[in-house]
């Protein structure tokens, strides 16, 4: 434990557990190209929807280190979403996330719709996505979720993993 | 939802890409657009579909057409979506695989 005081992130109103998630549509990036997909159109089965810092920070490195560690991907539908272009999405799944697809939001419009925006603090004009997991059904109803209260923070793996247990079964 | 017959893989900012769209945007063809690296190293998606790793490259759900080449999808474009004769226009979209 440190010493002193982890950064606190101000309350998040975000979407609940029995929420629908909302649907959004932005270039939705793979190994091999990206194209301009809806989460509705997306989503057709358990499906975890991952908000994560920009590519290349710290915390997203380390979650789809652990998506990988754990699998997750090859069990139900694994996406991401941060504000970073499709190139460096591109870049992100060249060495880790495998099976896993990624949500470019610039804006950070689809962060703030669903209620995880978080202002960097000495990043002048960036609005990024705070780390987020939303666990869906195939109706796109959120079964689980998880929004970081600090910085940094990251989901309770093992408290996920059982969640994703039980909702494929 | 419904999805566009034509899918277009295309390069960021690539002339010839857009020389396609223009086209497809003139003769109100949906489409839906697939971007692919810079890199030539990186598009095995658009060799895999085409044979080459050269965008543009369209397919084409509705008659079965895939190619590449800017010159030869503008005109399979015009002679197929043109919109003189339907009936001719799908028959003339048959010599278009070549
Ligand atoms: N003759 C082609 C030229 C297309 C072309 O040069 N495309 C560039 C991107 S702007 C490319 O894919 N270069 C790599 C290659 O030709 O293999 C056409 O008209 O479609």
């Amino acid at each position: 434990m440190p010493d002193f005081e982890v950064v606190s992130l101000p309350p998040a109103d975000h979407i609940e557990a029995g929420e629908v998630a909302p649907d959004f549509t932005r270039p939705l990036v793979t190994t091999e190209y990206w194209e301009d997909r809806s989460l509705a159109d997306v989503v057709d089965g358990p499906t975890l929807l991952v908000f994560h810092p920009m590519d290349g920070a710290f915390q997203a490195t380390y979650l789809y280190n652990e998506i990988d560690d754990r699998g997750w991907a090859a069990d139900i539908d694994v996406l991401g979403v941060s504000i970073s272009t499709p190139y460096e999405h591109k870049r992100l799944l060249d060495t880790r996330g495998e099976g896993v697809r990624l949500f470019s939001d610039p804006g950070a419009e689809v962060a703030r719709e669903y209620g995880v925006e978080h202002d960097i603090d000495g990043m002048a004009g960036i609005t990024e996505c705070r780390p987020a997991v939303f666990l869906l059904d195939a109706d796109r109803t959120v079964r689980y979720v998880w929004v970081a209260a600090e910085h940094p923070a990251f989901p309770d793996y093992d408290e996920l993993d059982g969640a994703i247990g039980d909702l494929i079964g | 939802m419904t999805e566009p017959a034509i899918t277009l893989y295309r390069l960021q900012a690539c002339p010839y890409c857009e020389r396609v769209v223009r086209v497809l945007d003139q003769l109100d063809v949906p489409y839906r657009s697939r971007y692919v690296e810079p890199m030539h190293s990186e598009r095995n998606v658009v060799k895999r579909i085409s044979g080459k790793r050269s965008v543009p490259a369209i397919v084409d759900a509705e008659t079965g057409v895939t190619m590449s080449e800017s010159g030869n999808i503008v005109e399979y474009l015009e002679r197929t979506y043109g919109g003189t004769a339907g009936t001719d226009a799908a028959e003339a979209s048959v010599g278009g695989d070549a």
